[in-house]
């Protein structure tokens, strides 16, 4: 089932989204809502999920408010937010 | 007036300056984020980097100038679908077709560009080898990070894997073949198989006006070869240590390389609290410590491999390097006198000067 939930970018993401934030975009898990985002945006290649279609290390990917991750299911209308681990050094 | 690229831990910056004194930052950019390698090819006169955004992995830019608009180059991946994905771009390095630039990187990868770094293609042959053999990385990764172009042969490099090895190749990388013979490997049981052996080539530099002599810094060794890479002498003996990571030549002397020590795998500083660069003019039958304006007490530093940078040649060539404490010093006559650059910078991971 194909569902239409909102992608939330931020920081460099964003700019590399058409400088937008928030994007209504379809598909039935985190991964393939993050490939349908980077058909629309081909900037986005690479950034969030590598070569391998895993979403990368330092980066977190929340459902609602929950981890989530390349399989987690979308529903409509949830908001999938996309964001920087809190990382460094 | 002298131009630097410098990447470091915390960005890329631009320092200009003359001889003898401290440079001035003229720019940064990447503010904040890791900046493997920046060069400038002197053909377009347009500037790459190579970052490795701990968020959104490795990427290569290209910009007219430092403090400018950044361009992402594309193609910089491996194919999708894969076990494997690009961990980072450790050099890129001027072909000697027009136009045309190699990049080298992790795991084991060697990228060709054809417009002068806007698109690259991964180099299939070479990522066969890859695929079907086993390489083992070294403590870096696994990193494709000297790309040895040969003057006036635009067919021919030799790359070198940390711990894959020296590859050559003579048709352009459409086919690859080792190089490696007299290389020993003190980390590894002397029975191991040769074709297990995990070759931790630390650095590579041709001689361009002797092109079959290749210098190496390797893993506890220093290395000559003169039949373009197909067989190794060492030539350590007279160093205080023979492990380290960059090395460099006088464009002019093929007889010259300049190595900067460093004690030991198990402890990769300047030996003695000493800093001192050596310079052999006998292809590595003599080493000649060069430490004059260097610091020489309490000194602990470590010299990545690409941060040792050149420029000209002979009696007057300019040597540039960097270490991971943020110093950055400079000769301007062949390592006989050195002055500090800049001391504060974040960890120095490149240096490159601008032609």
């Amino acid at each position: 089932m194909r569902t239409m939930a909102v992608v939330c970018v931020h920081g460099p993401l964003r700019k590399l989204a058409g400088d937008r934030a928030e994007h209504r975009t379809e598909g039935a898990t985190v991964e393939e809502l993050l490939r349908a985002l980077e058909r629309e945006h081909p900037g986005l290649t690479g950034w969030i999920l590598d070569e391998r279609g895993l979403i990368r290390r330092h980066i977190n990917v929340f459902v609602n408010g929950e981890r989530g991750r390349e399989r987690t299911a979308v529903e409509p209308g949830d908001r999938v937010e996309v964001l920087p681990a809190i990382t460094g050094g | 007036m002298t131009e630097l690229l410098v990447g470091t831990k915390k960005g890329l910056f631009a320092l200009e300056g003359e001889p003898g004194a401290p440079f001035e930052i003229t720019g940064r950019a990447f503010a904040g984020e890791p900046v493997d390698f920046a060069v400038r090819d002197p053909r377009s006169r347009r500037v790459l980097a190579t970052t490795t955004s701990p968020f959104y992995g490795p990427k290569i830019f290209v910009s007219d100038r430092v403090v400018g608009d950044w361009e992402q180059a594309e193609g910089v991946a491996l194919p999708e679908g894969g076990e494997e994905a690009l961990a980072r771009i450790w050099v890129i390095a001027c072909g000697e077709a027009d136009g045309t630039l190699y990049a080298g990187g992790d795991p084991g990868v060697l990228f060709a560009s054809g417009d002068g770094g806007a698109s690259w293609e991964l180099n299939t042959p070479l990522w066969e080898h890859r695929l079907a053999e086993e390489w083992q990385p070294g403590g870096g990764g696994l990193c494709l990070h000297s790309i040895a172009t040969w003057p006036g042969e635009p067919q021919k490099l030799a790359v070198g894997v940390s711990a894959a090895g020296v590859w050559l190749t003579e048709d352009g990388g459409a086919s690859w073949r080792r190089g490696n013979d007299g290389i020993v490997p003190r980390y590894l049981p002397e029975a191991t198989p040769v074709e297990n052996r995990a070759l931790c080539i630390h650095h590579l530099e041709r001689a361009p006006r002797r092109p079959e002599r290749l210098f190496m810094q390797f893993h506890g060794g220093v290395y000559r070869s003169d039949d373009a890479g197909a067989s190794w002498s060492d030539i350590g003996a007279g160093l205080p240590s023979d492990f380290g990571f960059p090395l460099a030549v006088d464009p002019s002397d093929p007889d010259s390389a300049f190595v900067i020590p460093l004690v030991a795998d198990m402890d990769r500083v300047t030996p003695d609290g000493r800093v001192r660069v050596y310079e052999t003019r006998d292809a590595g039958q003599s080493w000649t410590p060069r430490g004059d304006g260097l610091p020489q007490r309490d000194a602990y530093l470590t010299v990545l491999r690409q941060a040792f940078a050149w420029a000209g040649e002979g009696d007057s060539m300019q040597l540039y390097f960097g270490a991971t404490s943020g110093e950055l010093f400079a000769s301007a006559n062949a390592g006989a006198t050195w002055w500090t650059v800049a001391s504060r910078l974040p960890p120095v991971y490149s240096v490159r000067v601008l032609d």
